[in-house]
């Protein structure tokens, strides 16, 4: 480790893939894909959900078995019967969601499936202060993985890739947790591990980073390869295109917000204490009309999921809030039958019950009431006819209405939740995360159904860390930090520069266009 | 006074031992993320085993009897490891039918050996005045042994983190059924070694039940000393010192004997409780009690 090949034309790519297929029943996942990844270079790697990206990760990480085709590193073609052989092998992932022990410390979770025998955690500490430095990963090998932040943790995952000796290194998704600030550090870290002679494949939805941080980009679509090209020279609306195969509109998606609005939420000094006790939410007041996308922004854990847990009835708290005038209380389900609807940061876990049915979780609001019962007893029949409905309308694409709902892809658990959740035309949506990993089909049905749904009066808290997508359907943004609300703004008034700035605490007067604090 | 502080010590002291013998054994697989609660038969089995072949022959090896107990907990043990690692049985259920199984095999393979004698038991030593069992000595040894083993070496780091993220070890080439497998029979083969002390030294015969429900609170000890090894000879001491008082108050009472008997585990309740109320609940291992799927969200 540490040593810079130079790089020759005539040598062999670090990493070749040629005429990878793979097969699940009823789908080809991979269908003869081909991709090289020289030495020091960025290859991007894009793609909707279910084009075959993770399928071909897999495959590169040794988690699956091609079934046809062959891998070669280096111009050696390798078999990679697990992640352990494919870590020996010298290719790394940095996984999506980090597979690390939140109990144990950073030189723990570094030292499992190394180290010495006596004090494994020891040796690791002073090779990380080492890569640490070298590659500006700053970490604290002592810390608890628990209190680490998510770009923390995500490091974690690039040193133990690099301590296992990685020369091709897989980020997959690696800005999803990620403020734009901790992004463009990651992206640091990309380009000197690049100046290293290393390979990296990065797979993102985000098409600007794919042009700022990618060499070039590899396109898949439905499990083959639609394209290569370089960055330079692409633009964003190009590689959309690649994409989903059809030219996609980057747009504002609302026109402008009328000068005044009917209040519908009035959310006046709003405290309360988080899951250990510390304060939360601040004194958050705010209001939202009838009719309008009030988007909050903030890096997470500064307040958002309290403030929507409060409102919709899962989190107790002081202050007021009225909704059309009328205090709002009770619980979760009262609040629903007032007209609040919830869409859920953790879709899978809380959105829905993996366990069960697509009909029964579409029935888990209401299948206590006509017209999903009668009496004491469920209408199986009228269940499973609403299910129906709601399938077809929102486009979820389950094999069937009885299937578990854990079997369903992201996008269309989301839809799930939006069928069920927007029956009964709500007054007040609050909409955590929407889109988050979604693919750009999917992402923009989500926003269509609920801007069709602000047409009919209904007001949206849009709580999201994408800002392109609160800059594209807010009316106006708020940015929470520290359990504090700045704003909210009208959305002409602010920037992804400027937002970024509140969300990393700085001062609304310090931040140019974000002066004009309160709107009626 | 000091007389009845040093008996109340030695009193605790004793049956503290299969107490921690046993809860050092449940750490160890519960750390490495399996639950078993068939305690109590594996404790039977090791104490039968032990006694059969202390007592087949006058000059009869009591190494080799010490050394049969760990191998009947051990072997009791395989059962729950097949059922719960390897074909991924729940484990609650798996461990409580080990604890009939055992406790029943033990009864009846045990009836010929009734009443019969023990031709030489484990005697406590003198250290300088100080009496005290071997198993004892084992015991306390033992458990700073497991705690410089968990936290100090790359074996027991691997234990741990299989106990909290197993999907983290299997990623870097850990085999995740093995580690679970081996944690549950050395956890087993402790067990034996605590009957093992009932069977030689603490009563030197066999009966029907003699482990008495030791194992059910050793299970819950586990939990009230939050799966830490030196905690366990804390633990281990408390709940052999309200067995002593239980003893005491006994004698002169006129409320039922069975009353007393009962009482350690409704003290098991209250602590549980207890600790529940101060969130040690929250120290359990990630990864406690539920079967290994690789892949599985």
């Amino acid at each position: 480790m540490g040593v810079t090949h130079p790089q020759q034309t005539s040598s062999p790519p670090a990493l070749e893939l040629r005429g990878i297929t793979k097969r699940f029943p009823g789908v080809v996942a991979n269908d003869s894909v081909d991709l090289t990844v020289a030495a020091g270079e960025v290859l991007a790697l894009l793609g909707e959900n279910g084009a075959g990206k993770s399928t071909l990760i897999s495959i590169l990480y040794g988690l699956y078995q091609p079934d046809e085709g062959t891998v070669q590193l280096g111009g050696q073609t390798v078999r990679i019967g697990s992640p352990a052989e494919a870590r020996k092998l010298g290719i790394g992932l940095v996984p999506q969601h980090p597979l690390l022990v939140s109990r144990h410390s950073v030189a723990e979770n570094l030292a499992l499936g190394g180290g010495s025998g006596l004090f494994p955690a020891r040796g690791v500490a002073g090779r990380v202060r080492e890569l640490s430095e070298k590659y500006g990963l700053e970490v604290d090998p002592t810390a608890r993985v628990s209190d680490l932040s998510p770009g923390e943790k995500q490091r974690v995952e690039i040193i133990r890739a690099l301590l296992g000796g990685a020369r091709v290194l897989i980020l997959d998704e690696p800005t999803s947790v990620l403020t734009p600030q901790e992004a463009s550090g990651l992206f640091r870290v990309m380009r000197e591990l690049k100046a290293d002679g290393r390979s990296l494949i990065f797979i993102s939805h985000k098409l600007d980073e794919v042009l700022d941080v990618a060499d070039r980009v590899t396109v898949l679509r439905r499990g083959k390869v639609v394209g290569g090209v370089p960055t330079a020279g692409a633009t964003r609306e190009s590689l959309a295109e690649l994409m989903v195969g059809r030219g996609v509109d980057f747009t504002r998606k609302r026109g402008a917000a009328p000068a005044s609005r009917e209040v519908l939420l009035d959310v006046q000094g709003l405290s309360a204490n988080g899951s250990r006790g510390l304060p939360a939410l601040r004194g958050v007041g705010f209001t939202l009309g009838r009719g309008e996308v009030l988007g909050v922004a903030g890096i997470a854990g500064n307040g958002q999921s309290e403030l929507v847990e409060v409102l919709a009835g899962l989190h107790p708290a002081r202050g007021t809030v009225t909704l059309d005038g009328q205090p709002l209380t009770g619980g979760a389900a009262e609040r629903f039958q007032g007209g609040v609807a919830h869409i859920p940061e953790d879709r899978i876990h809380s959105g829905t019950v993996p366990s069960m049915t697509v009909a029964d979780n579409l029935a888990l609001r209401g299948y206590d009431r006509s017209p999903l019962a009668r009496g004491l007893a469920r209408d199986l029949k009228a269940t499973d006819e609403r299910a129906r409905q709601d399938v077809e309308q929102y486009s979820v694409a389950p094999p069937g209405i009885h299937t578990h709902s854990r079997l369903l892809s992201g996008g269309n658990i989301q839809k799930l939740i939006l069928a069920r959740e927007l029956h009964g035309n709500p007054r007040l949506i609050l909409a955590v995360h929407p889109t988050y990993g979604l693919d750009i089909g999917a992402t923009d049905q989500v926003h269509r159904v609920l801007l069709e749904r602000t047409q009919e009066g209904a007001g949206v808290l849009l709580v999201s860390e994408d800002l392109d997508e609160l800059l594209s359907l807010s009316d106006r943004i708020g940015v929470m930090v520290g359990g504090e609300l700045r704003g909210p703004f009208p959305v002409s008034e602010v920037t992804r520069e400027s937002l970024g700035l509140l969300m990393g605490g700085a001062h609304p007067h310090s931040v140019p266009g974000a002066d004009q604090g309160v709107v009626a | 006074m000091d007389n009845i502080v040093v008996e109340a010590l030695i009193r605790a002291l004793s049956v503290g031992t299969p107490l921690l013998l046993a809860c050092l054994g449940a750490i160890i697989n519960e750390r490495g993320g399996v639950v078993n609660l068939g305690v109590e038969g594996m404790m039977a089995v090791g104490a039968l085993a032990a006694f059969a072949v202390a007592s087949s022959s006058p000059d009869a090896n009591l190494w080799l009897a010490v050394g049969a107990s760990m191998l009947a907990g051990a072997a009791l043990a395989a059962l729950h490891a097949v059922a719960t690692v390897t074909l991924r049985a729940n484990q609650f259920v798996s461990g409580l039918a080990l604890a009939l199984i055992g406790t029943g095999a033990a009864g009846l393979l045990g009836k010929k050996f009734e009443g019969l004698p023990l031709f030489n038991k484990v005697n406590d030593w003198n250290l300088g005045g100080f009496i005290i069992n071997p198993f004892t000595v084992a015991a306390l040894l033992l458990a700073v042994v497991m705690a410089f083993y968990l936290n100090s070496t790359r074996s027991g780091l691997t234990l741990r983190s299989v106990g909290e993220n197993p999907a983290a070890a299997d990623v870097l080439g850990v085999n995740v059924g093995a580690v679970r497998i081996w944690a549950v029979l050395a956890g087993g083969s402790l067990s034996g070694l605590a009957g093992a002390f009932l069977a030689l030294s603490y009563r030197a015969s066999w009966a029907d039940n003699m482990t008495g429900g030791l194992g059910w609170i050793a299970v819950a000890l586990v939990i009230f000393v939050g799966w830490r090894p030196l905690r366990a000879v804390l633990g281990a001491l408390f709940f052999g010192f309200l067995y002593y008082l239980q003893f005491r108050l006994q004698g002169n009472s006129p409320v039922p004997t069975e009353v007393f008997n009962a009482m350690p585990f409704v003290l098991v309740l209250v602590v549980l409780a207890l600790a529940g109320l101060r969130g040690q609940q929250g120290d359990a291992p990630a990864g406690l009690g539920r079967p290994y799927v690789r892949g599985e969200r």
